[in-house]
């Protein structure tokens, strides 16, 4: 890396916004960090004295305990809120709320919101950092970094693979920053599943659409799977979970037409058997836990980098 | 002799009578009492007297689809300062849509919205009526009624009429009373789950899309409904390519079909949305450039009869917030004569053809007087320097909403002097 580059940004609203440079000091200091999550004493003085606000409107188990756990090894302090416990169903506004929890001078926010821009929209009311941990149908960039170093860990490189994603891109924020974030460093994305759930124009994201999807998994070296939102399903977007794992899921079938050495993947939470075979992400090939010790790391190293790093 | 203004040296563009040259035009008693050479009339004692040299004498502007807001949501707009910003933008009418709180779908909120018009005094205001009871789509609101306490037409803007039946029930019934009905083109199963236009754009931002054909399919179900039934139909903000192709065809088959769209359909497209600026949503939403181009083309060949502005005042509250939660619409009464003028001035409109399209159309369309500087007609002039710059100011709007995605822009040509029924209603330095 350049001796010269400096991480400059205040915020995390997106892949989009990182360069290659950005998105490798991330992956650089996270590898660096995922040590200390295997000590005996899983703690670094790094940010102490540092508050950090989670601020979820969005129910969430593994994000939100993620990003605490990444700020507590760090030695933050960090404050949970959450949609049912805040004062927006007082009918406070976001902006409101916002400038509020400001005023007791947080260093940084991390966001879940249902609406897209909702990261965007904070950052341009408040001083402190805000960490976009998920806004709509957006983007989900610290996702999107974990998936990264986890596919970078276990291939020892991004650029030149082909990356297979599967299921719902319409509504998945994790498929866009995915999108956005592998083919910035170099890797092939090719997008599956039914049309219904493919968005427009997401081949300018950085995507190949695949009609089927045996097609966009040949000869793939990642695979990963998308959650099926069943709640969803009042829009008729295809027809039943089972014709969706019939024809969309990623099943033993499929995986044979990949890369022998083919990773699979999955965000999380997993509907086991719909959009994954179940016996595929307890296998070998499976990186879903990793996935899942790497976000702690990125997490680390998007707080230590955002919040100056001093 | 009071109520005496004479308007010298403009540059009078009357396309109603075939006129486009260098006159006088004298006002008297609230009336045009004589348009003539330059020079030849006699100034008479008491009678204001304005120079015009490089300016434009119009019939007063007629804006034909506007949201006044009152009653109901006095926060964001009322009668007075809707009709004031319409003067200061050179309108002389306006035609103010019924989703205000109550429905305007009965007389009692039409006759209470005709008083404060006219208690304001800024502009004519042509109440437009529901089509539907509480334009819920259901029942037929009572257009006899309505059309006797003063409203000149009728539509569910703002929300489409799904029911095919109700609308064309609707036509056939406005026949009874002369009743113009407007329609609202939105297949809403198509356009629910989106704030902008469908397309790259919308997936880059996470935001949902609303296609184009859920406007073309309404535009088409409505141009056969009024072919069936043999009964004027007007469309509202059309904004996409197709929707004009459709009008296009229909004129050319007798439909009795007029069209209107509204300046940011002509002057933006969907990278106005870039950032999530909410000042950039609106329902129809800004399309594409292709989309524009075809507005632009639609004006000059005559398959737009109208520009309109959609004036939709929201209060900050509404706009400053989740792009997916923030109001649609923005104010359009005090840019839409400078925006129009940008593309006269790129060779892409003619002078006259504004005038026709700002108020000759509208009073045509709407069956209500003005739309000519004829001897005798009541005296609503426009006068408009089509060469002043001015940067689009919050401290200069008069509606009593801010939401502008012009806001900033330096714009040029401007109403400097509105007269409504030879009142001024509106002056600036000239």
């Amino acid at each position: 890396m350049d001796p010269e580059y400096r991480f400059s940004h205040k915020h995390l609203l997106g892949l989009a916004d990182f360069s290659v440079t950005d998105i490798q000091a991330v992956l650089q200091t996270a590898e660096s960090f995922k040590e200390i999550s295997s000590r005996s004493i899983k703690k670094v003085p790094t940010l102490r004295g540092k508050t950090i606000i989670n601020f979820f409107f969005e129910p969430s188990t593994r994000t939100r305990l993620s990003f605490e756990v990444a700020a507590k090894r760090m030695s933050a302090d960090t404050f949970n809120i959450s949609n049912s416990g805040s004062s927006t169903v007082k009918g406070e506004t976001l902006i409101d709320t916002a400038k509020n929890l400001a005023a007791m001078n947080p260093d940084c926010i991390i966001l879940r919101h249902p609406c897209s821009g909702a990261a965007r929209l904070l950052a341009g009311h408040i001083n402190a950092s805000v960490l976009n941990a998920g806004d709509g149908t957006h983007e989900h960039p610290s996702q999107g970094l974990l998936d990264l170093m986890t596919v970078r860990e276990a291939k020892g490189r991004i650029a030149g693979l082909k990356i297979a994603i599967i299921g719902d891109i319409a509504h998945s924020r994790v498929a866009h920053s995915n999108i956005i974030g592998f083919s910035k460093m170099g890797a092939s994305v090719v997008v599956s599943g039914p049309a219904t759930l493919i968005p427009p124009g997401v081949e300018e994201l950085g995507a190949k659409v695949s009609k089927t999807v045996l097609k966009a998994v040949e000869g793939a070296d990642v695979i990963m799977a998308l959650r099926i939102q069943q709640e969803r399903q009042q829009d008729p977007l295809f027809p039943s979970l089972r014709e969706y794992a019939n024809f969309f899921g990623v099943t033993q079938k499929v995986v044979a037409v990949a890369s022998p050495e083919a990773i699979i993947m999955h965000p999380g939470p997993i509907n086991r058997g719909v959009e994954l075979d179940p016996k595929l992400a307890d296998g070998s090939r499976s990186v879903i836990l990793e996935q899942v010790a790497n976000g702690v790391a990125v997490r680390m190293a998007l707080l230590y980098l955002i919040m100056g790093g001093d | 002799m009071p109520g005496l203004i004479l308007l010298k040296n403009g540059r009078v563009i009357d396309p109603a009578n075939g006129i486009d040259q260098l006159l006088d035009l004298l006002i008297a008693g609230g009336r045009i009492s004589a348009v003539a050479q330059p020079g030849s009339l006699a100034e008479q004692s008491g009678c204001l007297v304005y120079d015009l040299a490089g300016k434009w004498v119009v019939p007063g502007l007629i804006d034909m689809h506007v949201h006044l807001r009152e009653p109901g949501q006095e926060d964001k707009e009322t009668i007075a300062t809707g009709t004031r910003a319409a003067a200061a933008g050179g309108f002389t009418a306006v035609a103010a849509m019924p989703n205000t709180n109550p429905v305007n779908d009965n007389q009692t909120v039409t006759l209470f919205i005709l008083a404060k018009a006219a208690e304001a005094g800024f502009a004519r205001v042509y109440p437009v009526g529901a089509i539907s009871r509480g334009s819920k789509g259901e029942h037929l609101a009572e257009f006899g009624e309505l059309r006797q306490a003063g409203a000149v037409a009728v539509t569910d803007d703002g929300l489409p009429v799904g029911n095919s039946q109700l609308m064309r029930r609707a036509l056939e019934y406005a026949g009874n009373h002369d009743l113009l009905v407007i329609s609202h083109a939105e297949e809403l199963s198509l356009s629910h789950s989106g704030t902008m236009n469908h397309g790259a754009l919308a997936t880059r931002l996470g935001l949902g899309g609303i296609p184009s054909v859920a406007e073309e399919i309404m535009v088409y179900r409505d141009l056969a409904l009024a072919e069936f039934t043999r009964r004027p139909i007007h469309i509202a903000h059309v904004s996409t390519k197709e929707s004009l192709s459709l009008i296009r065809r229909a004129k050319e088959k007798g439909v009795a079909v007029t069209a209107e769209t509204a300046p940011h359909y002509f002057t933006l497209t969907e990278t106005a949305v870039d950032g999530y600026n909410t000042l950039a949503k609106m329902n129809p939403p800004l399309r594409t450039e292709a989309d524009v181009a075809a507005v632009r083309e639609a004006l000059r060949d005559g398959t737009l009869d109208a520009i309109a502005t959609d004036h939709a005042p929201h209060s900050e509250l509404d706009k400053e917030r989740e792009f997916a939660l923030a109001a649609n619409g923005i104010i359009g009464l005090e840019t839409a004569v400078p925006l129009t003028l940008r593309l006269v001035r790129e060779n892409q409109l003619e002078a006259r053809r504004m005038v026709e399209l700002l108020s000759v159309n509208p009073a045509r369309i709407l069956g209500v007087e003005g739309g000519a500087l004829s001897v005798g007609a009541a005296a609503d002039v426009t006068v408009i320097d089509p060469e002043k710059k001015f940067i689009f100011s919050e401290e200069s709007i008069q509606s009593k909403s801010r939401n502008s995605p012009f806001l900033g822009w330096e714009l040029q040509g401007k109403a400097v002097l509105t007269i409504m029924a030879g009142k001024i209603t509106w002056q600036e330095t000239l």
